[in-house]
């Protein structure tokens, strides 16, 4: 079992995942890549929160303007160390300007959820004994960076200037 | 005895604020936090490994090795005090220089990792990012700061590019290692062509200082040299450009076949030109964003950590006479310094019969001691396996060889045949496939006799005892690789490599030689040079002149008759 921890909470999770070729459900879904491209106008038609889900070695932009139709963008990791993801969500947040939910999904670890948070994953798709205390546990690890990433955290560089 | 007792003095090098004291204290917290947790069970070793990597600890054939950073080379007296006291306490009494100018530890215990890494805390420094696939420690030429054909001191750049890639979020978790040197002379003692990414200080037309950008470089069992990315990038952007080429290296990298994922394979994919369309575009949104720009107040405010010592002056630049021992080995050891009446010093770890690169804790106090008395308290590491004094005054130069003679350290060989380069092997590798370190100690036996390897002149031995080219055979004028054929170690010749500024990959030979048949075959081929030279060649002149045959044909010779 799996749970959801967004916003520093646990959430429900409102997305139903579908298969490839399982019929659509009511209500909100999470497709893939290969399905929303086969299915682009009957999945903008429905008027119900869609997310789409990413594999690694799928590059976000092609999704192009259609960016903005989502809700949630679920980037997967089928292996903690395949770290495209990271470059994903910071070109999601950065260039092209995704406000909607970074979701991480797949094999990651503890020691990656501050990585994630910082290049701008907001949800967390995490094991059953995955609690908020680690979770924010996580996140406290390291006061400080060296390098400006999507959080806008204030950088040490710009610590020592006083700004 | 050889200790005695000197007042330690702190050199002009890069010194933690606050902010780096408290980065690498959470980070040793972070790390024991998850030594812990391996050892509970919580993580598994698949889990641990990727992450023990990230803090430089190997698990190796016998127990694990930690490697301690020593970032762009620098070590106080204060530092090299301590990592001798660490090699006494938890380790065999030894340390290994290594080629990435680290030092590793390779008999550590698991539990005591968490310790160890709060003493190196204590001196400024860390583990972090020393392996796995991830920026490594930066390195730079060894001379910086101390020569006179130098743009700038290389260091403070070198410093940024440290703080801004530890523990960067984007690339901790990169389809391989990567690694990054900095040079600012047209002499490339830090082997940039053959980095994952390089940068070389320059000046461009109008006089200005800025930053040619090389990436694709790399080692392994498909070598390459760089190609340039860019030949000048505007200061402020340094960092914006690196962030841009680590990037599509780390989108576009293939995932799927671990001898395939260096950047140099992608590079030499989809093409340099394509490459630098790439980063360039990833590079001007960077520029856009304006988030990375290096503003120069920061690089005034790195660089006056690494202001030069005060040198004093009207002193004698003429160097001192005192034995033939001490000019054989000033020709070689000793080189040109930028100010009157001082000198850079190369101790060499490479006396004939020793392991390359090692020093024991004894030896380390030593050379602490003459950091202090002699060198504004200040050492370098090269990625040659040795050491360097950076600022001595020449007068001192006979009272620093006395010392090293004690030390067993005074092997007047700096550049020749028996400064050998050799990684750890089959002695301690699990990924070796031969031994390295009795084969180097063999050939510098060999040619032990002074007078021979200073007729020999420059010529670059390097020793890997494995495909993953750790001791840089495909960069040696002379190059070694260990094979193992069906349970037999075998070492085939590889020439005319270089890892300086007219790099190149070097050719194998042919079929490999037995573990006994190796340093003669290297004489062989040597023997071929001292016949076939012309005046003013070097062996690597030499050789690609005359090309593989004469030296092939001698090198198999003896094993054919």
């Amino acid at each position: 079992m799996t749970k959801l921890i967004k916003s520093g909470a646990y959430a429900q999770d409102v997305f139903a995942p579908v298969a490839d070729d399982a019929a659509l459900p009511e209500g909100a879904v999470l497709v893939s890549l290969a399905r929303f491209q086969k299915e682009r106008e009957a999945l903008l038609g429905r008027n119900t929160p869609i997310g789409i889900k990413l594999q690694s070695s799928e590059n976000p932009e092609v999704l192009g303007a259609d960016v903005n139709h989502f809700s949630l963008i679920a980037l997967e990791f089928p292996k903690f160390r395949d770290g495209r993801a990271f470059s994903w969500a910071r070109i999601l947040r950065t260039r092209l300007g995704f406000t909607g939910e970074i979701r991480a999904v797949g094999d990651f670890l503890y020691d990656q959820v501050n990585y994630q948070h910082r290049v701008g994953f907001d949800a967390w798709e995490v094991p059953d004994h995955f609690t908020i205390e680690m979770f924010n546990r996580a996140l406290s690890e390291m006061t400080n960076v060296y390098q400006p990433s999507s959080d806008g955290k204030k950088t040490i560089r710009e610590l020592r200037a006083g700004k | 005895m050889l200790k005695t007792l000197v007042k330690p003095v702190a050199p002009n090098m890069y010194r933690y604020d606050e902010f780096d004291a408290q980065f690498v204290s959470e980070r040793v917290n972070q790390f024991a936090g998850q030594v812990a947790r391996r050892l509970s069970g919580e993580l598994t070793e698949d889990q641990f490994k990727p992450l023990r990597l990230m803090n430089g600890l190997y698990l190796q054939l016998h127990a694990y090795m930690l490697r301690i950073a020593v970032p762009y080379g620098t070590l106080s007296s204060k530092q090299m005090r301590k990592l001798a006291h660490i090699a006494r306490t938890y380790d065999k009494n030894f340390g290994h220089f290594t080629t990435r100018t680290n030092l590793q530890f390779n008999w550590i215990k698991l539990v005591d990792v968490p310790a160890i890494l709060r003493e190196l805390a204590d001196v400024e420094m860390h583990c972090i990012q020393t392996s796995g696939n991830c920026v490594r420690n930066v390195t730079a030429d060894q001379f910086a700061g101390a020569t006179d054909e130098e743009i700038e001191d290389p260091r403070p750049l070198a410093e940024i590019i440290r703080q801004w890639s530890s523990l960067h979020p984007e690339f901790v978790f990169l389809a391989r290692k990567f690694k990054i040197a900095v040079g600012a002379t047209e002499k490339d003692r830090a082997a940039l062509q053959w980095h994952d990414m390089a940068v070389q200080i320059v000046k461009n037309a109008q006089g200005r200082v800025g930053y040619k950008v090389m990436a694709g470089g790399g080692m392994g069992r498909t070598p390459y040299v760089a190609h340039v990315m860019h030949e000048f990038v505007e200061r402020e952007d340094i960092l914006a450009y690196l962030e841009a080429v680590l990037r599509v290296y780390n989108q576009d990298s293939r995932r799927d076949n671990i001898h395939k994922q260096r950047i140099k394979i992608l590079i030499n994919t989809i093409g340099p030109e394509e490459m630098r369309r790439r980063v360039a575009r990833e590079f001007e949104e960077l520029k856009r964003m304006g988030t990375l720009q290096l503003p120069q107040d920061e690089l005034d405010r790195i660089t006056a950590y690494f202001a030069p010592p005060k040198f004093e002056t009207g002193l004698s630049d003429v160097l001192p006479d005192a034995g033939p021992d001490f000019a054989n080995w000033a020709k070689t050891n000793v080189h040109k310094h930028r100010a009157p009446g001082y000198a850079i010093a190369t101790i060499t770890l490479k006396t004939p019969g020793q392991v390359p690169g090692d020093a024991t804790a004894e030896q380390m106090d030593v050379i602490a001691d003459l950091m202090d008395q002699f060198s504004v308290g200040e050492v370098r590491v090269t990625h040659e396996q040795n050491l360097v004094l950076p600022h001595v005054r020449k007068q001192d130069l006979p009272a620093i060889h006395a010392k090293l003679k004690e030390l067993d350290f005074a092997s007047p060989n700096a550049g020749l045949i028996t400064d050998i380069i050799a990684c750890p092997g089959l002695d301690y590798c699990d990924l070796a496939n031969a031994r390295s370190i009795p084969i180097a100690q063999s050939i510098a036996k060999k040619f032990e006799d002074l007078d021979r390897q200073h007729e020999i002149g420059e010529l670059k031995i390097k020793i890997s005892g494995c495909i993953n080219a750790c001791g840089h055979h495909h960069a040696g004028h002379i190059g070694i690789l260990g094979v193992d054929k069906k349970g037999v170690e075998f070492y085939q010749l590889v020439l005319g490599g270089s890892g300086a500024e007219d790099a190149s990959i070097g050719e194998i030979m042919g079929p490999g030689f037995g573990e006994h048949e190796i340093a003669d075959a290297v004489e062989r081929v040597v023997n071929v040079y001292l016949k076939a030279r012309q005046p003013g060649e070097r062996f690597l002149d030499t050789y690609r002149r005359l090309g593989m045959a004469p030296f092939k044909d001698a090198a198999y010779e003896k094993v054919a008759a």
